[in-house]
């Protein structure tokens, strides 16, 4: 009995195990042999640890990596903040028309990375952009929106909050509906004030679900490639290059695998600790509770 | 009295405060929308006007007649619904075992699956362009579809919701004589159904906006998705506006399609928690 289960239960996952093996196992071995060779698709030279030691002395790397950090760093503060702040405005007893908001709200989920890079690209432009249009009109000065670093920079920011919103929304309304009623009722008769409701019952409940949402836009924001590559390019110069583009770009522009599977390599570590430091703040949390 | 003047206050403010942020989120593709209505011409003529003075229809029918909608619309459907059948029939037996059976190995590849979310194909996709090539795939839509059939979210969603299912349904199916692959396909996937569509949605929408997996994968103008294709007007030197402003939204149009049909599937949040796997 116990052995035919045995074997149901290995035929349930052996799609999935095949799959595995053969797109991640393989890749990733792959990746940490590559990582120490010369290889340019013809022949692989070993070179031990030279494409690690080049590459923490490589300016264009530490850019890339160090545009990444900063992406992310603020990047992930802004999307929580409008994801909960629309999701509080959404589930809130004091606004109406809610649904016609939230289908607007949950639009750009629709919309593909390359088109919201198209979008926010148009709607910035130099010379012909809406933005600068409407600066001009109220008397400024047209904004160097593309050809300026950090301007670019915040470009990227409006737009990754934009496409990043609707998803979290979901997850957060979903919590916020669950939070028990009784909680906000026992503060009323206390007399407690919006704001402080919000600080000290909507936010404790929404402790795992943060720290989700988090996690998630982390994650996200660490790979973002196809957004920027239609928005900026990586540009103005490599100002908005990230760490996926750059290894795309050593990889299949320059052909110089064995490097960038170097960097894909200290990008999964940095990934790992990511991770691992988000598991243990977690679970501490859970343990205080 | 006074409290009720400040809720009708408080609800006004906050009704308000929400339709200026929600017009915020919906002025860029409504922007898109109004500039792909506009002759060439009056796209780059100051002052520029919200609403197209001449509405045209140009831009989509000289879109329509440059690149080869139908066939990059055809291409991303097969990747898109293949997918999307082969990952669901995938997720869900691999979350119904990793639900409803206990041994090592079934935790070891738990964690395995764990481990791909942390180190997705962005992240290696130059070896991942290797095994490709090695495996014959390279140039071909089964080279789109094989790969993405492993989703670990869709295994959670599963794993998930096959938790909240009680063990005395199964053992009772068992003492029945039923066999574990009946008891699956009978009696599991049927009560299963909101995952199935939840899973159905997202990996339709993950496929058809997808632009790593095409980008490595593809070379061939012919077997082109969607999004390689508007890649390709987006990478000229000079940018075709006039071109990829329509093009933009032609592409839009079935996930729109896609949402409006299954509009209180996506926006069920319930569906949606198990994502939190």
């Amino acid at each position: 009995m116990k052995d035919t289960n045995r074997k149901w239960a290995f035929l349930f996952i052996v799609t999935n195990l095949v799959l595995f093996l053969l797109f991640f196992a393989w890749p990733a071995i792959l990746g940490v042999y590559y990582s120490l060779t010369e290889y340019n698709g013809n022949e692989a030279t070993f070179i031990g640890l030279e494409n690690y030691i080049s590459l923490f002395q490589d300016s264009s790397f530490y850019k890339a990596l160090s545009r990444t950090f900063i992406y992310t760093a603020v990047g992930v503060p802004l999307v929580y903040i409008t994801s909960l702040f629309v999701s509080v405005m959404l589930t809130t007893k004091h606004t109406k028309g809610k649904n016609v908001a939230k289908i607007i709200f949950f639009f750009p989920w629709l919309v593909s990375p390359i088109v919201v890079g198209v979008l926010w690209r148009w709607m910035f432009g130099e010379s012909f952009g809406f933005i600068n249009y409407v600066i001009q009109l109220i008397g400024g000065d047209p904004v160097p929106w593309s050809s300026n670093g950090n301007f670019a920079f915040l470009v990227v920011l409006f737009a990754t909050a934009w496409g990043g919103t609707a998803f979290n929304m979901l997850i957060f309304i979903g919590a916020l509906i669950s939070i028990p009623k009784s909680l906000y009722e026992a503060a009323d008769v206390d007399g407690g004030s919006g704001w402080q409701k919000f600080w000290h019952i909507t936010l404790p409940s929404l402790r795992s679900t943060s720290f989700l949402v988090i996690l998630l836009a982390v994650f996200n924001l660490m790979k973002e490639f196809p957004m920027v590559q239609a928005l900026t390019n990586g540009g103005p110069g490599t100002d908005t290059t990230f760490i996926v583009q750059y290894i795309y770009q050593t990889g299949f522009d320059q052909m110089r695998i064995g490097y960038a599977s170097a960097a894909s390599m200290v990008l999964f570590v940095i990934l790992l600790v990511f991770a691992l430091l988000q598991f243990r703040f977690a679970k501490g949390g859970r343990v205080n509770e | 009295m006074n409290s009720k003047l400040t809720d009708r206050f408080a609800t006004v403010m906050l009704t308000t405060a929400l339709y200026i942020v929600a017009f915020m989120y919906l002025f860029p593709i409504l922007w898109l929308l109004l500039s792909s209505l506009k002759p060439g011409s009056e796209l780059f003529s100051y002052p520029l006007t919200i609403f197209p003075e001449n509405p045209t229809v140009e831009g989509f029918e000289y879109s329509w007649a440059t690149m080869e909608f139908i066939k990059y619309f055809v291409n991303t459907l097969i990747v898109a619904v293949g997918t999307t059948v082969l990952t669901i029939i995938a997720s869900a037996t691999c979350g119904f075992a990793l639900a409803k059976y206990s041994y090592k190995w079934l935790n070891v590849f738990l964690i395995c699956m764990l481990a791909t979310t942390m180190l997705p194909t962005e992240v290696i996709m130059t070896p991942t362009f290797q095994v490709i090539l090695d495996l014959g795939l390279y140039d071909s839509l089964a080279g789109l579809i094989i790969p993405s059939i492993n989703t670990a979210t869709g295994i959670f969603m599963f794993r998930q919701y096959f938790m909240t299912v009680p063990n005395d349904l199964l053992e009772s199916a068992r003492i029945d004589g039923a066999s574990e692959g009946k008891i699956f396909f009978q009696l599991m996937l049927p009560i299963a159904k909101p995952v199935v569509i939840t899973l159905a949605i997202f990996s339709f929408q993950w496929r058809w906006n997808d632009y790593i997996w095409p980008l490595i994968v593809l070379s061939d103008p012919n077997k082109y998705t969607v999004q390689i294709a508007l890649r390709s007007i987006i990478g000229a030197d000079n940018i075709d506006w006039v071109l990829l402003l329509s093009s933009s939204i032609i592409s839009l149009v079935p996930m729109i399609i896609i949402f409006i049909v299954f509009q209180r599937y996506i926006m069920d949040t319930s569906a949606t928690s198990g994502l939190k796997g």
